[in-house]
């Protein structure tokens, strides 16, 4: 797919309307070119048959996108709403500051995985690498495989969740009780990406909140 | 001290650890903290203060003051935006989010900039109703943070501004202070209220220019391609920076140099990050001219913009437009001896004031405090930047009419010199009286 299509392609997929909308777009031979199907604004049903690049799905609103491959940097980046489906394994920062949606990678995702999360849920089926969940401020990351070191580093309240072994945890990231509450979540998030686990059989992670406000030794307070 | 404050003779007051810099030491130690504040650089540093025109005169010849066409408008985006910007004067409003800013002071500078035929631009944390209602034209910032990044609102965007850092402090993320996090502003960038929300000083979703590249593409294909789409840089290296953004895929460099303004950083940050506008601005040109890309992609300068002659200066040496940020605050209110007294219960006054991270402004600009925000009349307060906007096009355009202009991109840096060997060296003009450049090469 050159660049020249992708742009065709996207035009016609952002001309569609919620009238027409309700149908489905098979892409062939992507060729893992940029910026597929991003700025999707309508419910349609999009396929894409191979690898895509960077940036596949980017900011999508209401479409299922499913991607039978491997997808590059980015994909899903700033979703507000829908789902995105990868059958493969997802490059950096995959689901990068998504407000809404689902995003699910059916294989690995590599660095920076939900880094700055804004709402939106990742579920991957499985490992994470390094620094998953950095900065990330809201939503859920579910990962059913290992989880790389730096997990949840600088973290404000998203929930992680981790079904094998985290490597090591960043600046500020704590394990916490999985409770009842936990367990209900993450049982629905993973119904919804169609993967078969046990809750049970995760650990909950999230911030110690002790970055939250700058901490001083303020000698005049400390004197009196 | 003497009657009248000044110190008696024999009292010699240490020029490495002068009462400020004692101040500061006491400040530290007592408190723990560094010190964080508003504001741009206040130390001097070598600027357009420091260039001359060379008016015309027998070889020369200038235009009537008032009565001749000297036009100063800009279109910005020329290179690949189907839709790219046309403003009426070569100055632009910069960066400033709504946190940092109240709603009525984003509104006003809406107001002002439309008034005066010129774009606005949003800030970390989003865009808000206010200033999309009240700008024509409205540059929409995509920064590391991410805060309240939305396609909806990408796609209401005049054009695109990828925001790599500013002046005040290259290499930093932006910072918002507890204290003004209110319920509107927490609600807006997903964060918890009251927190110290220092934002992310790298991008999350790509590093380096190569994958920049990619990145302007998808928000090209996002917006079908129709809006400019700018990379904002912190003046540091940038004869690279700019050659490596217009390899990215530029419409649009702008430069902020190290006199740029910020809602709030730490001090030492401000004072000591990043090389004046000046200097920069001439590897900026250099960079350009050297890709055959000078007017191409249109280049907008800011940092440290007071007057007409900043703002023609800026344009004699290669710049398209400029941006303030600093200056339109000021112009709003901001710094009023109106306010005197408020400024002194906060031990500051008129003219000092750059606790701009407290959220105490008594002007009203740079707080969330309500009862404090609506003392700025956002139709006022627009009416006295579009007055001062105007002020600087048309002392703009008297520069040029002197030098025998018709418009103020003919304005050319063999129009300029020096009063200072140092700035003839930054700026790339002979020392005043000689025909001397300091200096040569790139100076990378």
């Amino acid at each position: 797919m050159s660049a020249d299509s992708v742009r065709a392609l996207n035009q016609r997929l952002h001309d569609l309307t919620e009238a027409s909308a309700d149908s489905t777009w098979r892409i062939a031979q992507p060729r893992g070119a940029h910026a597929i199907a991003c700025g999707m604004r309508v419910a349609a049903d999009i396929v894409i048959d191979g690898h895509a690049g960077y940036y596949c799905a980017g900011m999508n609103q209401l479409a299922r996108i499913t991607v039978n491959g491997n997808v590059g940097v980015g994909v899903a980046e700033n979703m507000m709403s829908g789902v995105v489906r990868v059958k493969g394994q997802a490059s950096q920062s995959a689901g990068a500051t998504a407000h809404g949606g689902l995003l699910v990678i059916e294989g690995d995702a590599a660095a920076r995985c939900g880094i700055s999360l804004k709402g939106g849920n990742i579920v991957v089926g499985g490992s994470a690498g390094h620094m998953t969940g950095f900065l990330s401020q809201a939503g859920n990351i579910v990962i059913c495989g290992d989880a790389r070191e730096a997990l949840g580093d600088s973290l404000y309240e998203t929930h992680i969740y981790v079904r094998g072994r985290a490597e090591g945890l960043g600046a500020d990231c704590m394990e916490k009780d999985l409770r009842d509450e936990h367990r209900e979540d993450l049982a629905g998030l993973l119904e919804q990406a169609e993967i078969d686990a046990d809750p049970a059989t995760f650990r909950r992670y999230g911030s110690a909140r002790t970055l939250y406000t700058y901490k001083a030794d303020n000698a005049e307070v400390a004197a009196q | 001290m003497t009657a009248s404050g000044q110190p008696e003779p024999g009292m010699r007051e240490s020029a490495s650890f002068d009462r400020n810099v004692i101040h500061e030491i006491q400040r530290a130690a007592r408190t723990g903290v560094y010190d964080i504040r508003g504001f741009g650089a206040k130390r001097h540093l070598p600027h357009f203060d420091d260039l001359v025109f060379l008016g015309a005169s027998m070889s020369r010849y200038p235009l009537e003051g008032y009565r001749e066409r000297c036009d100063c408008d800009v279109t910005l985006g020329t290179r690949f935006a189907t839709n790219p910007i046309k403003i009426e004067i070569p100055i632009t409003i910069a960066g400033m989010s709504f946190g940092a800013l109240s709603g009525p002071a984003k509104e006003a500078l809406g107001r002002g900039a439309t008034a005066a035929g010129t774009s606005t631009t949003t800030g970390d944390g989003g865009m808000t109703q206010e200033e999309r209602g009240h700008s024509e034209k409205l540059v929409y910032q995509i920064l590391p943070s991410r805060y309240g990044m939305n396609p909806d609102d990408l796609r209401k965007a005049d054009a695109i501004e990828v925001v790599l850092g500013q002046g005040a402090k290259p290499g930093g993320g932006g910072m918002l202070m507890g204290q003004k996090i209110s319920d509107r502003v927490a609600e807006m960038r997903t964060l918890p209220r009251n927190i110290d929300q220092r934002s992310a000083c790298r991008h999350p979703d790509w590093t380096g220019p190569d994958d920049l590249a990619i990145k302007i593409i998808e928000l090209r294909e996002i917006t079908d391609w129709k809006v400019p789409v700018y990379i904002k840089i912190g003046a540091t290296r940038t004869y690279y920076d700019v050659k490596l953004a217009v390899k990215a895929g530029a419409d649009v460099v702008v430069l902020d140099g190290m006199q740029g303004g910020t809602g709030a950083t730490q001090e030492v940050f401000i004072e000591h990050v990043g090389i004046p506008t000046m200097p920069a601005l001439r590897q900026a040109v250099q960079a350009l001219k050297e890709m055959d890309m000078h007017r191409k992609v249109q280049l907008i300068v800011s940092g440290g913009i007071r007057t007409g002659a900043d703002v023609a200066k800026a344009l004699a040496m290669g710049a398209d437009a400029v941006s303030i940020g600093v200056a339109a605050l000021v112009a709003l209110g901001d710094n009023s001896p109106a306010h005197q007294s408020d400024y002194e219960k906060l031990g500051s006054g008129a003219g000092y004031y750059d606790d701009w991270h407290e959220g105490r402004c008594p002007a009203g600009i740079s707080t969330q405090d309500e009862e404090l925000a609506n003392r700025l009349d956002p139709e006022l307060g627009g009416r006295r930047l579009a007055n001062y906007l105007r002020v600087l096009a048309v002392e703009c355009q008297t520069i040029a009419r002197a030098c025998g202009k018709s418009h103020v991109h003919n304005l050319e840096p063999e129009d300029l010199v020096a009063l200072t060997v140092e700035s003839a060296a930054m700026a790339g003009v002979p020392l005043a009286g000689t025909n001397w450049v300091p200096g040569s090469g790139h100076g990378e």
